[in-house]
């Protein structure tokens, strides 16, 4: 068998097997999983009560408000006098109640009585009296259609068509965020765990002198061929087992939970980009991560090196709700475009907004750049630093080594 | 065809230069040491000659070509500071770097097992390596370099760790497999054991060769014209010797520049003295190394 294969073969076995990896690959789908089986027994134990009904006391020296009188939970029940009404509320019958006065329908005033310290009526309440004071207002006068349309005159929905003028597969909102988000942020914590997972093998190589065994036997291009693709194809096999459950699981929670979970998406090209953006992404800090466990003496001292790069990927998800508000800021076009956030800003794009596809291509086309650049120099740097041992070379000694070699 | 043919290679490192003009072969069926102090250079040619690093300027060539990847599989090299993965069973550690030696599976697995056999670590095999002493992983580490039958072995410091069983287990085994026309280079500070297993040496200081050749005529060079002597009764003033030097069990008779080694055994003997040993004196190879490496740096 070739040896960059056999390296490769190698690398991916050793990294499934990895304790850490098993945790970190099955636990997404188990958590989500096991967040659905608690939904279904909490809701199995916790029987959904009727809403409490609360009594709210009127007056009416106006007259003609006696219709409409149970407005959602709230029970509005009619005393003659204020007197009534007070008693009736000193001694809990009701919560509160309110007076409609006789010259209301010149002046819309209307007074309130409380035992509770508030500073404005709740809405719930605002709302209720409004509607049944309209209701009893339009009673008889007009259609009880009109009377409901009065009370909720609108429900907007938003329909989303194509150029073509159909209507979109992907209606968008808030249902579209949830995946994409999460993913992106599954995405970099796999990126960057396997090229930690190749630092730190590099590092403990270099640290035990093994590479010098290994670099007896194949070239230094087979070894990081071998080991950036074997580390890669294990990470990918996270992600699918990630994205393959996604739908599944989805089903799942839509199934059992219902509600706002059934408005969901997945955008119908974020399957197939979360899989290329892990594969560039990876490649991108694969090569990363090799040029720094080549110039650094350990693993740790290698870690700490690879953070900045780390933090590079992670740090849009800090400002995340910013971009899903403005997802076609030139600042977000601007990430989505440099090699290092791209996978991130992409995904979170994706879940909000249409990236028009230039965006698209020319993210993927400087991440290859960078990718291939990288590389290059990273085999440079490699074969230069990765059998010295002891102090790390400053920016300028690398740079001055590769210039002259 | 020489095993190994090193041609005037020059490496640099920043301002240093580590290797500076050094040329030496090395033959098949022969143990040659490499030697000399700390920072000399050794490690360095090592790695050129298993092209592991480039040299800036001339040419090694193993076993009559240069080194491809392919002729890498006839090369077996253990390094001075082991390292073997350390979360893997023994057995599969050998197998996946016999792999990359050109071996398939079941010869791999055949050959492990005769070989944790021979130096008794068999019942190691399923073990981490983590789980192994010091020795034991050198043992192990051993093995690796010589599980792919390489014609020509380079070892660093390969006695370093281990226990005197041990090392007479790993001499055996360098001797057998020098018998059977492996070229073997030894790098190590143990002078001892490169007087008992080498034939030729190199001594390097400062990336130049300062020493070269056989070592008995290496060690011949350097003798101070002197006879180690044991005899019964009293020697008294003896002709021709400047200096005696007493140890225990025997004399160390110093001649002086006109006196050789047989005219002394002459007169002792017609002096009617019961000689029971008489040796010319060599220089032990740490006493050369001392006096060349101490020269090189006046």
């Amino acid at each position: 068998m070739n040896k960059t294969l056999l390296i490769f073969r190698h690398e991916f076995l050793y990294t499934i097997k990895r304790t850490g990896f098993i945790i970190m690959t099955l636990i997404v789908p188990l958590i989500a999983l096991l967040a659905i089986g608690v939904y279904q027994v909490v809701s199995g134990i916790v029987k959904p009560s009727a809403a409490e009904e609360i009594k709210i006391g009127y007056v009416d020296k106006w007259g003609g408000f006696d219709q409409y009188t149970r407005q959602g939970n709230l029970i509005l029940v009619r005393f003659d006098t204020s007197d009534d009404a007070n008693k009736a509320m000193v001694n809990k019958d009701i919560k509160e109640y309110f007076v409609i006065t006789p010259d209301y329908a010149s002046t819309g005033v209307m007074n309130r009585y409380t035992l509770e310290k508030q500073l404005t009526a709740p809405p719930a309440t605002i709302a209720a009296i409004k509607n049944f004071l309209s209701s009893n207002m339009l009673a008889g006068k007009v259609p009880q259609a009109t009377i409901d349309l009065v009370e909720a005159p609108l429900y907007l929905v938003t329909i989303k068509l194509t150029e073509t003028g159909a209507v979109a597969p992907e209606q968008g909102g808030f249902g579209n965020l949830i995946i994409p988000g999460i993913f992106s942020l599954l995405l970099v914590l796999s990126i960057t765990f396997s090229s930690s997972y190749l630092l730190q093998g590099l590092g403990d190589e270099k640290e035990s002198r093994l590479i010098e065994v290994l670099l007896s036997s194949v070239s230094t291009r087979q070894l990081i061929t071998g080991k950036v693709l074997g580390l890669g194809a294990a990470g990918l096999a996270q992600v699918v087992v990630w994205v393959v459950s996604a739908p599944f699981l989805l089903n799942l929670a839509t199934s059992s939970i219902g509600g706002f979970i059934s408005t969901i998406q997945l955008p119908a090209n974020f399957l197939v980009l979360g899989i290329v953006y892990f594969i560039l992404g990876y490649l991108l800090f694969a090569v990363i991560s090799t040029g720094i466990g080549a110039i650094t003496s350990s693993a740790r001292e290698g870690q700490q090196l690879a953070t900045i790069f780390t933090l590079m990927a992670i740090s849009p998800l800090w400002f995340s709700s910013l971009l899903m508000l403005f997802p076609n800021n030139p600042v977000w076009v601007a990430l989505t475009i440099f090699p290092f956030t791209a996978p991130v800003v992409l995904m979170l794009r994706l879940g909000s907004t249409d990236v028009a596809a230039w965006q698209i291509a020319a993210s993927i086309a400087v991440l290859l750049l960078f990718i291939t650049g990288g590389m290059l120099l990273t085999v440079r740097v490699v074969r230069t630093y990765l059998l010295m041992y002891g102090k790390r070379p400053g920016l300028g000694e690398i740079i001055r080594s590769l210039k002259s070699s | 065809m020489q095993a190994v043919e090193v041609s005037h290679i020059v490496k640099s490192f920043a301002d240093k230069v580590a290797v500076d003009d050094l040329s030496f072969s090395v033959a098949q069926g022969e143990i040659f040491g490499l030697i000399g102090p700390n920072g000399a250079g050794k490690t360095t040619t090592i790695k050129m000659m298993m092209d592991i690093i480039k040299p800036d300027s001339g040419e090694v060539t193993i076993l009559g070509e240069k080194l491809s990847e392919a002729a890498k599989n006839k090369l077996g090299y253990m390094p001075e500071e082991r390292g073997l993965y350390k979360k893997l069973r023994v057995i599969d550690s050998i197998i996946y770097l016999a792999s990359l030696k050109g071996m398939d599976r079941r010869s791999a697995v055949e050959k492990a097992n005769t070989l944790l056999n021979h130096t008794g670590m068999l019942p190691h095999e399923r073990k981490k390596t983590e789980e192994l002493s010091k020795g034991m992983g050198q043992i192990i580490q051993f093995i690796v370099t010589i599980i792919h039958d390489p014609q020509l072995i380079i070892l660093d410091e390969p006695f370093a760790g281990l226990d005197p069983v041990n090392t007479e287990l790993l001499k055996g085994m360098l001797l057998d497999l020098r018998n059977q026309g492996k070229a073997i280079i030894l790098s190590t500070h143990q002078m001892n054991q490169i007087e008992e297993l080498c034939d030729r040496i190199l001594m390097v200081n400062n990336g130049r060769a300062i020493l070269y050749g056989n070592l008995s005529e290496i060690k011949a060079r350097y003798q101070n014209n002197a006879v180690l002597l044991d005899i019964k009764g009293e020697l008294g003033d003896v002709p021709g010797v400047t200096e005696k030097r007493p140890h225990k069990g025997y004399i160390e008779l110093v001649l002086d520049g006109k006196t050789t080694p047989q005219q002394l055994l002459e007169r002792l003997v017609s002096r009617g003295i019961v000689v029971n040993r008489f040796e010319i004196a060599t220089p032990p190879l740490n006493q050369i190394f001392l006096e060349v490496v101490g020269k090189s740096h006046e």
